[in-house]
């Protein structure tokens, strides 16, 4: 079992494809952050994701996707300042990330091939 | 002695579809044969399939756990000249642009199931894609895998 199964989570999505999940925070976080696959959140778990992945603020919760092998993509919500905070933090050395709230002409690859062109 | 050629990692995916653990520990062989040392990383389900079906380790010696093989690739202590990907969901797809991310290796996307096209499609990475619908019968992979590879 992964660490994130361990921590106290709220699912908003299920079983979902990896694209849905990505939208849906896209849409509905109050703040949106994009890193690239790998990037470790709650100490040990590593992004799985097709980049940019997008990484959610809503409140007081981190918003991100999940992958299992064969259940497909969860969307989780944690509550954790810690881990909003180093996320808000690590964006200023991050190329590939963005916030809704303010963009800039660095803004994040539209898809993954864009990404390549950099 | 066949000489070293490098390191090929192989990544199964869910293995609900049947033809996966056997074009792995096919795979495993002609990569063996061809000089690479192999890694094959999976899910439990999928490391306890290979562990039943080559109980001896003829065909595969190193079995890793997949997450484990993502912590390393990403912490840099690990990584490989080769990448096979094996993917027949969305899941497998979103795995193999991790590894194409996190991996210097060159990538190969095995897309099979019965919706092998369609997902291969959805493939926006740098991958040499080798699609075969194959479910039960692994013979369609196979032979892609034997005009693509080695």
């Amino acid at each position: 079992m992964s660490c994130i199964e361990q921590l106290k989570y709220k699912l908003i999505l299920e079983r979902t494809s990896f694209k849905e999940a990505r939208e849906y925070v896209e849409k509905n976080a109050d703040e949106v952050y994009y890193v690239d696959p790998g990037y470790k959140i709650f100490k040990e778990y590593y992004i799985i994701g097709v980049p940019p992945v997008a990484l959610g603020v809503k409140g007081r919760e981190l918003l991100f996707p999940y992958v299992k092998p064969c259940h497909g993509t969860f969307l989780m919500a944690v509550e954790s300042e810690e881990e909003i905070e180093r996320l808000r933090k690590s964006k200023k050395s991050r190329p590939s990330e963005k916030k809704k709230t303010s963009p800039s002409p660095d803004a994040a690859p539209a898809s993954f091939q864009d990404m390549w062109k950099r | 002695m066949t000489e070293e050629k490098g390191k090929a990692l192989l990544v199964m995916g869910c293995p609900e579809v049947p033809v996966q653990t056997g074009i792995v520990i096919y795979l495993a062989d002609k990569l063996q044969k061809a000089g690479y040392q192999v890694t094959v990383a999976g899910t439990n389900a999928a490391q306890k399939l290979i562990r039943v079906s080559d109980p001896e380790e003829h065909y595969i010696k190193d079995l890793a756990d997949l997450d484990s093989c993502i912590a390393d690739l990403a912490e840099k202590r690990r990584d490989f000249d080769l990448c096979f990907v094996f993917m027949h969901n969305d899941s497998g797809m979103t795995y193999g642009a991790t590894f194409s991310v996190l991996s210097r290796a060159r990538l190969y996307a095995l897309v099979f199931g019965k919706n092998a096209e369609a997902l291969a499609e959805t493939i926006e990475y740098p991958a040499e894609k080798i699609v075969a619908k194959a479910v039960h019968n692994p013979m369609p992979l196979k032979n892609k895998i034997d005009r693509v590879i080695l």
